[in-house]
This record gives structure tokens, sequence and C-alpha cells, in this order.
């Protein structure tokens, strides 16, 4: 069993009084809490703050824990023989049990799994994941596979995690953010208690080309100043697959065409649009005979895109 | 390892839970739920009919909410504040998503 140092984690000493031990957690989880904090290793930071809290807001539990000594944070150790006695079974082996399972336990779910005859259902705990999918996996629908560790009791009450994998179907019509149930797919219950959930939370990944705003897309269209002016049929991507969009003449920078439907899937019915926005793109290097077309034109033109500066003199 | 097969179900406005489901699935009791809704931080599809249902998107927004309470020891009242401000912030996010989005990402 690996120790963990839950005063080093809380940053109290050893002798901390409740009041401090509270304080230094809330400080912690205003720090670390993923409902509060924008830290992308929030989340993991807060659930050892958390389970460091757990034990040391707790009297019994951390008389428990303070009675297996302070090791190196990560070193294996295992528990003196009377704390066994005391607690549980001498002879049974805490090579891989978790710590905080293990403290978890004392603290009545070993005796709830049943050992001591107490048989009431006990729920299965729900799990939250988030999937990392592809815009074209969420357009088409995508399988993922999911892994998780799961309690289960051994025949002496103790609780080890073991491993889960199982696959699942996300529909197409998902979008960032979208939440998905997979009912039983948590930690099994106990005693005849219901199987936990399992939540997924489904997040895209950036795309090259396409932004997402619930099923809508944007999409940056650039023209050639020639077809903004005199309109052009242009070739433009879409999820599924290209499509030829007619540019109406006297296209401007910022204006939004809609491709109805094109977006995203909805999951029930219909679709998002696909916005492009026009973008008015000039050539970087233009060659001698551009440069006397360009020079032909604006000797030749009337128009004044600056026209609006001399009416608010 | 065997990799079973889930089948899931969509957590949105299409999809309705009961009073029980959304107790069951969020953590919190029925007597919280039935103070978050007095406080209008949850709003049933039918708040006047004798059995309440809610929006499948309420689960996730109530499973935030039991987290809040155990991890920061909130109350209810704390709580339903809290959550005002969450779908405020969820909401403003959104906004922002969506206009910028609507930004052009490459200079032409």
């Amino acid at each position: 069993m690996k120790y963990k140092d839950y005063y080093g984690i809380l940053g109290v000493e050893r002798n901390a009084d409740a009041d401090g031990i509270k304080k230094a957690y809330r400080k912690l989880a205003h720090k670390y809490h993923p409902d509060v904090s924008k830290d992308p290793a929030g989340e993991e930071k807060f659930k050892e703050v958390a389970e460091a809290y757990e034990t040391l807001k707790n009297p019994e539990k951390r008389a428990s824990y303070d009675q297996l000594g302070s090791h190196q944070p990560g070193q294996d150790f295992r528990p003196p023989p009377d704390w066994g006695n005391q607690f549980g079974d001498a002879q049974s082996s805490f090579d891989d049990i978790d710590l905080s399972d293990l403290l978890a336990g004392l603290a009545g779910g070993r005796h709830r799994a049943g050992r001591h005859g107490e048989k009431f259902p006990i729920p299965g705990q729900d799990y939250e994941v988030t999937a990392h999918i592809t815009l074209e996996d969420a357009y088409c629908g995508t399988e993922v596979d999911l892994s998780l560790s799961v309690p289960e009791f051994d025949e002496n009450g103790f609780m080890h995690r073991v491993p889960r994998t199982f696959k699942a179907r996300i529909p197409k019509g998902a979008t960032d953010g979208q939440r998905l149930r997979l009912p039983g797919k948590g930690g099994k219950g106990l005693n005849g208690g219901r199987d936990g959930d399992l939540y997924l939370n489904v997040a895209l990944h950036p795309h090259t080309l396409f932004r997402v705003t619930g099923h809508d897309l944007y999409l940056d269209l650039p023209l050639a100043p020639w077809e903004a002016v005199l309109g052009a049929l242009i070739e433009v991507p879409t999820l599924g697959g290209p499509v030829n969009v007619k540019v109406p003449a006297g296209a401007h920078a910022g204006q939004k065409l809609r491709l109805a439907k094109r977006g995203l899937p909805k999951p029930h019915s219909g679709a998002g649009d696909l916005f492009a926005i026009v973008q008015i793109a000039v050539p970087t290097v233009v060659s001698e005979r551009e440069q006397a077309l360009y020079k032909q034109l604006a000797d030749g033109s009337t128009f004044n895109p600056r026209g609006h500066f001399q009416r608010e003199r | 390892m065997n990799s079973e097969r889930a089948d899931v179900l969509w957590l949105d406005e299409h999809h309705e839970v009961s009073f029980l489901e959304l107790a069951e699935s969020s953590g919190l009791s029925e007597a919280e739920l039935r103070e978050l809704v007095d406080y209008g931080a949850l709003v049933p599809t039918n708040l006047r009919s004798v059995q309440w249902t809610f929006s499948g998107d309420c689960v996730f927004a109530m499973r935030t909410a039991c987290r809040l309470r155990n991890d920061f020891e909130l109350d209810p009242h704390a709580l339903a504040l809290a959550l005002k401000f969450i779908v405020r912030i969820r909401e403003l996010e959104a906004q922002l998503r969506d206009l910028r989005a609507q930004l052009p990402h490459r200079s032409p």
C-alpha cells in the first residue's frame, strides 16, 4: 500500500486542530474545485485535497491514519500488526488496497459490505468522465473506449479498485458540452442496491476549419476582390462533403452566408446551420500585369470606401 | 480484458426525469430539491402539477449542486445562490463562445 501524506497535501502540521484543517481545506477547495477553478489540473489536485480532508476531518479516521505513522509520500508500507487487529484481519493483504479505500472502510464501508451480516442495499457509485471526440465523429456518431477504476469488495469486506472497460456509442447529434447517461455502468451496487451510472460529458476537439456553437458551425470564406464584386460560384467544404455556393455580387467582409442544415445533426430531428463568413483576401504578391490592371481599376473607379468619413465632418 | 458495450441516454431538454429520479441521480434529498425549487434555482417543467418532472439537463446541474453542497458544506440557501450564479456564468460563456465563433480566425 502506498503512503499518502494527508497533512502535507492540506499544508498543515500533524498537530493541527479541526478548525485549522477545515480552513486549509476550504482554501484549497476554492483554488482547485473543478466547478470553480479553471486550472486544468485542478480536478486531480482537488481529489487529493478532498481525500485528505475526508480522513482528517473525522476524528476516528484521523486517529487510525495517525497510527500508521509517518512515511514518505508514495512509499510502500504495511500497517502495524496491532492496527490490523484493531480494524480487521491481521492476515489481510494490503498490497493492492488504496489507503483512502481502507480508511473509508473503517468508517463503515467494510461492515456495510455485509461482513457482519448487515444487509441493506447500497447503490453503486456514479462516475463522470469526459469523452473527447472530433467534429467529424460528432457529425457521424462514434464509439469511444472508456475505462474506469471501480470499487469491488473482497471476501474480507475490503475495497479494491478493479479496471472496467467498455465501448459506448455516442450517437450523431452530440455537440460540445452534451451530456449522456450510461445507466448501470458505474460501480456495482451491493446487497441488491442499484448499479451506479456513468455520466459522459462530450468535448469536441478544435477543428482547423469549422468553429462550433451549439449545432451551428462557422467557417471563414475568403474571396478574391473580383469574386466579391462580381459574385461567384464557390466550392465550400462541409462536414458532409463539399457543396457549391453562389456568392451574390457585391459581397462584403463579415457578411454571413447561411447554408441551411449543413451544421451538426440535432439529436432528435433536424440539423444546425453552417455559416460561411465572407472575408476579402488580397494577394500579397502581384505580377506586373496584375499591378497594371489594379492601377487601371483605381484610375477608372469612383468608389470611395471612406466616403462616410467626410459626411461625419 | 473484456470490453462491454453500453447504450447511452441523452440528458437534454427532450428527455424528462421524475422528481424521484432526479433525487436518486443527483444525490440530493427530496427536501433539498424542494427547497431549491422554492428558491427558484430548480424549475420543474410542470410547476403546478402534483408530480413534478424536470428537463434531463437538470440532472447534471443537480449533480453539480450535490458536489458543491458536499465539498463546500453549503446549506440549501447558499446552494441556490451558487447555482443561480453558475447558470448565469454558463449563459455568458455560451454567448461568448457564440460570438467568438463568428469572429474570423484567419487574416485574409
